[in-house]
């Protein structure tokens, strides 16, 4: 572990300075649309200072704080996933004349950003990405270059939402690896910082940080700023809004692909994949061609796509999947149990997303219960 | 190497196979080009390994390679017209461009019968990634027991690769049994599911290997009635076939159960998928 220093709340722009100097563009938490959504920031200015969010099944609002937090709501319907897997990108650009053709692969310009208010769930579900598209025999370069340019700036939860269940997914609420800095964001009756610990390894962004903590001269935390820190992550985990048995969960599934819950789900889910577009893990896409009028330049390009379309499992003759329970079956089995065959980990951080966002207010942990039980 | 890039293939000859199946004959323009095949620079595959056949402005599908492995400079397809780019592949004629990338997925255990009796099943287009396993084998035949292909197709005049069956029967000691779903006029061959085929070949169950290519249902209940005369689960093969946009991977929509069907099959044992394969909408 590295040592802890302290950052005062009036020096964060110190920060955003410093990584605008070194290339970065910083992307962070903002209000957008009644919703705290990732964002380019010019300022601490753009952070939501002073806001929080209530998350229920099916319904997400903004309120006041009493205080000034900037990091004082958990996550948004956005992912950072949106800045690693693009949600519609260029695979390859080709060329004919006569039937004659000719591809290249697409050279894409790769932004140098830093990620900053990542939370620990959202680092995990980087790190299961990371296994999707570098951890086999074939590498999506686009995404992995990406991926080596960024500059991660963790925040450990001060407060759990009402459908946030990292615990029960052991991902958080503190970060435990996969960022260059971790804040905690403190404050007491009149005093407003961070604590800041840097990550260990030895890569450019690691020393980055190293570098901008000298030349922002941050002391190194006191014992009590340490322990009043510590104090607040351990609350946030007492508070989670959600709990999830994950318990042999791989065979229960697997024995329950039959059984009579899921018809009982499909009558409320609208198939509209809602949850797989919020959700950070979620990776499926789907290429298609674009030809100018003249048949001339043609692309390929690859747009994220969702399970819940009866379209994705489409083979000549029908879908594989055609039922709204069979293709709610294929997503929640495919986090909660094939993920772990496929990736030697569960396909779900906790964040509580697709719980928050499904407009027919469907849970993953309650639909998950209903397998426990009888089983 | 990008596994996205196309590299721009020559159709070199287009063979009527059936009124809607034909085999194309497909060959490198410049033999330097490298494929991002894993197996190196030069093209080459093993039996029961797929292409992505791309056709500008089109679209792209997975097809399995029908041709010889011990001569992949010569690349076959064999491809029944069903839908957008499927016929357009078929409408192809000499010295058209078509992109390939690949070969993606794994191969048949063709060594792994060796010393054992190889039964090959196959339904309709499924006998073209089963091909390249006969081409593979026949060079070595002493080295396998009884060889016998099983094959269902829906009416005579379906049959694929019917002369070549002819002549691999009498060169090579393969022994070939035909069904058809309907027959009329003069067909004197057998008529029904190619599960009724099981009963009239012979092989010793304890040790014959088995790989089946065909529609689910047809490769369900050959496994079913394969483990019914005593083959084991873990000697039966079977090829899958899912949706594909990627095949490496990335795009998720081949999944079958936990598996990618593009990256981990397309080739199951039975041991394997047996609890999956009977299920609905899996
Ligand atoms: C591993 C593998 C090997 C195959 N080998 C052969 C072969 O040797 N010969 C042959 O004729 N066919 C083969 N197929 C089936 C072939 O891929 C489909 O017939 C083809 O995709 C149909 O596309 P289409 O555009 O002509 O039809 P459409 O019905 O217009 O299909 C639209 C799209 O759906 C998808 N799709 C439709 N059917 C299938 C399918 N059966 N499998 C996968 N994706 C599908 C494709 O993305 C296709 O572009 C194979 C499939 C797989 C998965
Ligand atoms: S499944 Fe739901 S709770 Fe789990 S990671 Fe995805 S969006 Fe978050
Ligand atoms: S579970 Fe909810 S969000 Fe997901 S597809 Fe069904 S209705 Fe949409
Ligand atoms: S075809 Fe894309 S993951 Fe298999």
């Amino acid at each position: 572990m590295g040592a802890k220093y302290v950052l005062q709340a009036s020096q964060f722009q110190f920060l955003f300075d410093a990584l605008t100097a070194r290339g970065y563009q910083v992307i962070g938490p903002k209000l957008q649309d009644g919703a705290i959504v990732y964002d380019a920031l010019s300022s601490v200015q753009d952070l939501p200072a002073g806001w929080t969010d209530q998350q229920e099944a099916g319904t997400y609002r903004l309120e006041n704080r009493s205080d000034s937090a900037f990091f004082g709501y958990t996550v948004g319907p956005y992912s950072w996933k949106k800045f690693l897997h693009l949600p519609a990108r260029k695979l390859k650009r080709g060329k004919s004349a006569e039937g004659e053709f000719h591809f290249v692969s697409e050279n894409e310009e790769i932004p140098k950003l830093a990620f900053v208010g990542v939370r620990a769930c959202e680092l995990h579900a980087m790190t299961i990405q990371d296994k999707i598209f570098m951890g086999g025999i074939y590498r999506d370069s686009s995404y992995a270059e990406r991926r080596e340019n960024i500059f991660v700036i963790a925040v450990n939860c001060g407060k759990a939402g009402g459908t946030c269940f990292c615990v029960s997914m052991k991902t958080g609420p503190k970060a435990s690896g996969g960022y260059d800095w971790v804040l905690t964001e403190v404050i007491e009756k009149d005093r407003h910082y961070f604590v800041v610990e840097s990550g260990t390894g030895a890569g450019k962004e690691i020393l980055a940080g190293e570098e901008i903590l000298k030349e922002l001269d941050c002391p190194l935390a006191a014992e009590a700023e340490i322990a009043l820190s510590e104090r607040i992550v351990e609350e946030t985990a007492c508070q989670m809004g959600r709990r999830l048995k994950t318990e042999g969960i791989k065979d229960l599934l697997y024995k329950n692909l039959e059984h009579p819950h899921w018809d009982e789900v499909a009558n409320r889910c609208l198939t509209c994949g809602n949850c797989t577009m919020v959700c950070p893990t979620c990776f499926c896409a789907s290429i298609a061609e674009i030809t100018d009028l003249t048949g001339e330049k043609v692309e390929r390009v690859q747009k994220w796509d969702s399970c819940f379309t009866e379209d994705f499992s489409y083979i000549h003759g029908g879908s594989i999947r055609k039922t709204a329970k069979s293709r709610y079956r294929q997503w929640m089995t495919h986090k909660l149990a094939y993920w772990i065959d496929q990736f030697g980990t569960s396909g779900c951080v906790g964040c509580g997303r697709c719980i928050t966002w499904c407009p027919a207010g469907i849970d993953i942990t309650e639909e998950a219960k209903g397998f426990y039980g009888d089983s | 190497m990008d596994p996205f890039l196309t590299i721009p293939f020559v159709i070199q000859r287009v063979k009527k196979e059936t009124s809607d199946t034909v085999t194309l004959e497909i060959s490198r323009p410049d033999d330097r080009v490298k494929t991002h095949s894993p197996a190196g620079s030069a093209f080459s595959f093993l039996p029961g390994q797929f292409n992505m056949l791309y056709v500008l402005g089109i679209g792209e599908i997975p097809v399995s390679i029908s041709g010889d492995p011990n001569h992949p400079e010569k690349l076959f397809h064999t491809v029944r017209k069903v839908g957008a780019v499927s016929i357009a592949l078929s409408l192809m004629e000499k010295g058209d461009r078509i992109g390939i990338r690949g070969p993606f997925g794994n191969p048949w255990p063709v060594n792994k019968a060796q010393g054992m009796d190889l039964l090959l099943m196959a339904g309709g287009i499924g006998l073209a990634p089963i091909r390249p396993v006969l081409y593979q084998v026949f060079p070595e035949r002493d080295r396998y027991n009884r060889i016998g292909l099983l094959y269902g197709t829906r009416a005579p005049e379906d049959i694929l690769y019917e002369s070549e069956i002819k002549q691999w029967r009498s060169k090579f000691d393969l022994e070939v049994l035909v069904t058809v779903d309907r027959a009329a006029g003069d067909w004197k061959g057998n008529t029904g599911v190619v599960t009724t085929l099981i009963s009239k070949v012979s092989f010793d169950p304890d040790r014959t290997l088995v790989m089946i290519c065909g529609p689910e249902v047809m490769m369900r209940f050959s496994c079913l009635e394969l483990q019914k005369k005593g083959v084991k689960p873990e000697n039966i093969f079977v090829s899958m076939e899912r949706n594909m946009k990627c095949s490496v991977g990335f795009c998720g929509h081949c999944q079958f159960g936990p598996w990618f069907v593009c990256k981990d099959g397309p080739i199951f044992s039975y041991d394997q998928v047996k609890d999956w394969i009977g299920k609905r909408e899996i």
